[in-house]
C-alpha cells in the first residue's frame, strides 16, 4: 500500500476480481475441452491431454502469483521478506519430481507383481507331477 | 585516525540500536512477519497432502475422472461437470476481494467500512462452507462414497453392459470412462428416473451373484458387462471399485481446507466484533489485526486454487 491513492487501489481490487474470475472460467473451459466435452473424442489424443494440463497449471500458478503479490501485498514488502517466504517453496519442486517418480515406480512394481502372480498360477498347475519343489522356481526367479 | 574511530563509534552505535528493540526486521511488524512464516509452514503441509495425492494417482492404473465425479449441483442439476465447484471458487475469490477492501478501509481508519467489508467476507466464507457441506452430503449419502470405499470405478476395456436378467443391453462404454457403482435397491439415488440403465423394479438386493450383476456384502450393485475387443474379448466381468485412496484423499484434503475456512470465519468474526467495539481504534496502527487475518484469509483462497487444480481440473 502507500504507493497508490485510495481510489486507485480500490479500482485495482475490482480489476483483480474480474481477472481471477475470468482466469478461473478459462481454466474450467480448458479442462472440459481436454476431457472432450467441447469437441467430441479429442480426449484420446495424449498431446491434447498434455497441453490442456500444462495450460491449466500455468494459469493456476498465475492466480497464485496474483493473490500473493496483489491481494497479500507481497509486492509492497521488503525484498528480504518476500524471498524468505517464497524461496523455501522452491524445495517443493524436488518433492514433486521425486514423489511422482516414486508413484510411477509403485505402479510398474504392482503390474510386475500381478504378472508374476499370473505366471505362478500357471507354473503351479505345471508342477502337479511333483518333480520340482514349488520353491525352487521362485528362488531362480529372484 | 580520528575518522576511523568515528566510523567505528558510528558502527557500534548502530549495532546497539539494532539490539535495543524498536527496529523491525524486514520493516514488518512481528505479528505480520510471523503470520507469513506460519502460512509458509501451512503451505508445506498442504503441499505434502497434494503431492501425496499426485503420487497415489500416478501409482494407480486408473483414476476416477473428476468431471464425472463432480457433475451434480443442488436443485436437481445433473450432468453439469465442474459447474458447482466453479461457483464455490467464485465465492472464495469474492470473499478475498471483500477482505482486501476491509484492509484498505482499515488503512484509512474507517471503522464502519472495515466492519462492513469484513461482514461480507464472513458471508462469503459461510457460503463456501455451505456449498462444501452440500457436496459432501451428496457424495456420502447419495453416491455412497466413503473414506474406505470408492464406488467411482473406471473402465480399462470397451464393452457392453448386461441387463438385470443377463441379456445384453444397448449401453456401450469405452476405456477410460468412469462409472458409479450404486447401492442395490437405491436405484440411482435422486438423479435418475426409475428403470434407467436397464434396471427392473424387482431386482434382488441380497448379496449374491445374479445374472446381470453382483451384489457385494455391503449392498453395492456391481453390474456385469461383456468386454468387446482387446485381450479379454468376450469375457463377462463385473464393475470393479475405483482406487480406494480417492475417497480418503478427497475427504481428508478438502476437509482440511474446509477446516481452515471454518477457523478463518471464526477469527474473522472475533476480529469483526473487536473492530465494531473500537478495540483497534485505540491502537492507531491502521487496523493491523485486520491485515493479519486478511493474510490468512487470502492464503485459504490460495490453497483452494491448488485444491481446485488437482482435484477438479486435472
Amino acid at each position: 500500500m502507500g504507493h497508490l491513492s485510495y481510489e486507485e487501489s480500490k479500482k485495482l481490487v475490482f480489476r483483480g476480481m474480474w481477472l481471477l474470475a475470468i482466469v478461473t472460467l478459462v481454466e474450467v473451459a480448458v479442462s472440459l475441452f481436454g476431457k472432450g466435452y467441447i469437441i467430441e473424442g479429442i480426449q484420446h489424443h495424449p498431446v491434447v491431454f498434455f497441453i490442456a494440463g500444462l495450460v491449466i497449471i500455468t494459469l493456476s500458478l498465475y492466480k497464485a502469483y496474483f493473490i500473493i503479490y496483489e491481494f497479500m501485498h507481497m509486492k509492497y514488502e521488503v525484498k528480504g521478506l518476500a524471498m524468505s517466504v517464497l524461496l523455501p517453496t522452491v524445495l517443493l519442486v524436488w518433492a514433486i519430481i521425486a514423489f511422482f517418480q516414486e508413484g510411477n515406480a509403485w505402479k510398474s512394481r504392482r503390474q510386475q507383481v500381478q504378472k508374476q502372480n499370473k505366471e505362478e498360477v500357471i507354473e503351479k498347475s505345471n508342477m502337479q507331477e511333483g518333480f520340482v519343489p514349488a520353491d525352487t522356481k521362485r528362488v531362480e526367479k529372484f | 585516525m580520528s575518522t576511523d574511530s568515528a566510523v567505528l563509534d558510528h558502527h557500534v552505535e548502530n549495532e546497539q540500536n539494532l539490539w535495543e528493540g524498536g527496529k523491525e526486521p524486514f520493516k514488518a511488524s512481528y505479528g505480520k512477519l510471523m503470520m507469513w512464516y506460519f502460512l509458509l509452514s501451512d503451505a508445506f503441509t498442504f503441499a505434502g497432502f497434494l503431492i501425496a495425492y499426485g503420487a497415489l494417482r500416478f501409482s494407480s492404473p486408473t483414476w476416477p475422472v473428476p468431471d464425472f465425479v463432480f457433475s451434480t449441483a443442488p436443485f436437481g442439476i445433473h450432468h453439469a461437470p465442474l459447474i458447482f465447484v466453479t461457483i464455490m471458487s467464485f465465492l472464495l475469490i469474492l470473499s478475498s476481494v471483500t477482505m482486501v477492501r476491509a484492509v484498505q478501509e482499515g488503512h484509512r481508519e474507517n471503522k464502519r467500512g472495515v466492519a462492513f467489508w469484513m461482514f461480507l467476507t464472513v458471508l462469503g466464507g459461510l457460503g463456501f462452507l455451505s456449498c462444501q457441506a452440500w457436496e459432501w452430503t451428496n457424495l456420502i449419502a447419495t453416491e455412497h462414497m466413503s473414506v474406505t470405499t470408492n464406488p467411482f470405478g473406471t473402465h480399462t476395456d470397451a464393452g457392453v453392459y448386461l441387463n438385470d436378467d443377463g441379456s445384453k443391453s444397448d449401453e456401450t462404454f469405452e476405456p477410460g470412462q468412469t462409472y458409479l457403482i450404486h447401492k442395490a435397491g437405491h436405484g440411482h439415488g435422486e438423479e435418475h428416473a426409475e428403470g434407467d440403465h436397464g434396471e427392473t423394479a424387482h431386482a434382488a438386493t441380497e448379496p449374491g451373484d445374479y445374472a446381470g450383476y453382483v451384489v457385494n456384502e455391503h449392498g453395492y450393485k456391481q453390474r456385469k458387462y461383456v468386454v468387446t475387443g482387446g485381450e479379454n474379448d468376450g469375457a463377462v466381468m463385473a464393475q470393479a471399485f475405483g482406487p480406494k485412496a480417492f475417497g480418503a484423499l478427497f475427504f481428508f484434503i478438502t476437509g482440511f481446507h474446509g477446516f481452515h475456512v471454518f477457523s478463518g470465519v471464526m477469527f474473522l468474526l472475533i476480529i469483526m466484533i473487536n473492530v465494531m467495539s473500537g478495540v483497534y481504534v485505540q491502537r492507531r496502527n491502521g487496523y493491523e489485526m485486520v491485515e493479519k487475518i486478511g493474510l490468512y484469509w487470502h492464503f485459504v483462497d490460495l490453497v483452494w486454487v491448488f485444491v481446485f487444480l488437482v482435484f477438479y481440473l486435472l
